[in-house]
């Protein structure tokens, strides 16, 4: 589904964070949202998820105006929040749990268990699996949401390099299978340039969108991301140029 | 150092300090109305074990009805205070001060209001136990990360999910500490108001003894309140085993 951010406004305290914030992401597209630390990169997207609520400005799905908490969305934050106290099969199926289709929901969730990397692992506690499993078992959870655009909340970030690498890899392989509108945030500039269709650098006070990259299409690989230098560098000074404002 | 002998070190100088008791009870002649020695005090507990088990069994009724009713009162307060600040800012400092207290002081004025029966014993128990076990479950339930909580939110859960789901939950182990608190002073609770005015229990017993200098019996029924109150706190251990799998987890899944 199409998404359309519009002249949004919003502040924490006196000074506004946004303040006319407009952007748009394509049906089926992977966009993702670079920018220097606090400049409102994650609080764009608890925005969109309804945890905040805007000032001013509207929020559009395929046109239609979204308000508060939306079934469009599916919100992955940075920390799996895997609850410690349910196995990863329990976990998984949250969305289902909430809205009483948990059955249904741990049948797809079995289905879907070898791709994510889990097999094997659907009875386990979270506190048995590695960070980049438990990583994995929070994304299937948001997989598992019905919704059609995927909230992603620097998902890798609490990663080491190894661990985050491979998922990288991973989602690039993912993608076609998702086959979802994707809204990454992230302060890696080759994790966006790998996984994404455009990126947007956000930055500023009040922020908004500096720039705006088109990734051309190929197919993702760590030889294709080595030889994107050229856009890595410009992403790099678009950042650190807007790193030099107050922000 | 081994996990045995860990374990081992503080039986073994507990069983040193009682051979000296003994010892030094038995070489000095000391009389059994001044120091009993260990071994007339294990020997006044197996003769007297018709009347203690009678006596205990009293008082663990008192102990279990109490800590039932605190932590009912406690889950219910506890959710109050954590729905509403304004709640929460009230009664937690009246809480506090109500701990300050003494309990061998509002004990004959409770018996004063309810008279000689088990209720004021078992008010004693749920004032004791009360305090511990909601401040655990409220603390518990205000430490979750609020990520947590927007998870259930953005997910389109209930605020009564969020409760169940996640709050509750995870406010678990914290409660568990807090009824093992409760669990140790539950017997003696029940102690303190069978001592001030009752017809039975351990509490009534150890007074009955006592007036009738039988030191033996006192030390008797001591070790039988340290052992009913182990057994209250093995009790609430095991109840969190039950309810609590993850903590004790075995590895699930493949390696």
């Amino acid at each position: 589904m199409k998404l359309k951010v519009d002249n949004i406004a919003f502040r924490y305290d006196e000074e506004p964070l946004f303040k006319g914030l407009s952007f748009d992401v394509e049906a089926g597209e992977f966009v993702s949202i670079l920018g220097p630390s606090g400049c409102g990169k994650s609080t764009v997207l608890n925005l969109l998820a309804g945890i905040l609520t805007p000032e001013g400005g509207s929020m559009l799905v395929d046109g239609a105006p979204i308000k508060g908490m939306s079934s469009h969305f599916a919100y992955m934050p940075q920390n799996d929040l895997l609850f410690p106290w349910k196995t990863i099969l329990q976990n998984v199926c949250l969305h289902g749990r909430l809205h009483g289709t948990e059955k249904a929901a741990q049948a797809r969730a079995r289905e879907l268990f070898g791709l994510f990397g889990l097999a094997g692992y659907e009875d386990a506690w979270p506190s048995d699996l590695s960070g980049g499993m438990r990583q994995r078992a929070a994304f299937l959870r948001t997989a598992l949401c019905d919704a059609d655009i995927l909230l992603l909340d620097e998902p890798f970030g609490a990663l080491d390099v190894i661990s985050r690498g491979d998922m990288q890899d991973w989602l690039v392989s993912m993608k076609q299978h998702l086959g979802r509108t994707c809204l990454l945030v992230t302060h890696d500039i080759d994790e966006a340039i790998f996984l994404s269709d455009r990126i947007l650098v956000l930055g500023g006070r009040p922020a908004d969108i500096r720039s705006e990259y088109r990734v051309v299409e190929a197919h993702r690989t760590r030889d294709w991301l080595y030889s994107q230098g050229e856009l890595r560098h410009r992403l790099h000074d678009s950042i650190r140029g807007l790193e030099a404002r107050p922000c | 150092m081994k996990k045995t002998s860990r374990a081992a070190l503080p039986v073994l100088a507990i069983v040193a300090l009682l051979a000296l008791w003994e010892a030094l009870v038995r070489i000095m002649k000391v009389p059994s109305y001044v120091l009993p020695a260990p071994t007339a005090v294990l020997s006044a507990l197996w003769k007297d074990r018709a009347a203690l088990m009678q006596h205990s069994s009293v008082t663990v009724a008192e102990a279990l009805i109490g800590m039932g009713i605190s932590l009912v009162c406690a889950l219910a307060l506890g959710m109050l205070m954590d729905v509403s600040e304004k709640v929460k800012a009230i009664v937690y400092p009246i809480l506090v001060v109500t701990q300050t207290v003494p309990m061998i002081v509002l004990s004959p004025i409770l018996i004063l209001y309810l008279g000689f029966g088990a209720a004021p014993k078992i008010l004693t128990v749920v004032l004791m136990c009360f305090f511990p076990i909601v401040v655990s479950f409220a603390d518990g339930m205000a430490q979750i990360d609020p990520g947590y909580v927007n998870l259930i939110r953005t997910y389109g859960g209930s605020q009564l999910q969020v409760y169940t789901l996640v709050k509750i939950p995870y406010a678990m182990p914290a409660l568990f500490s807090g009824l093992k608190v409760a669990a140790t002073y539950s017997i003696s609770g029940a102690v303190v108001g069978e001592w001030v005015a009752s017809q039975a229990g351990i509490g009534y017993y150890l007074l009955r003894v006592k007036n009738s200098y039988a030191l033996d019996k006192m030390f008797a029924s001591v070790l039988v309140i340290i052992l009913l109150s182990l057994m209250m706190n093995g009790l609430i251990t095991l109840l969190q085993r039950l309810c609590l799998p993850h903590l004790y987890r075995k590895r699930k899944g493949r390696k």
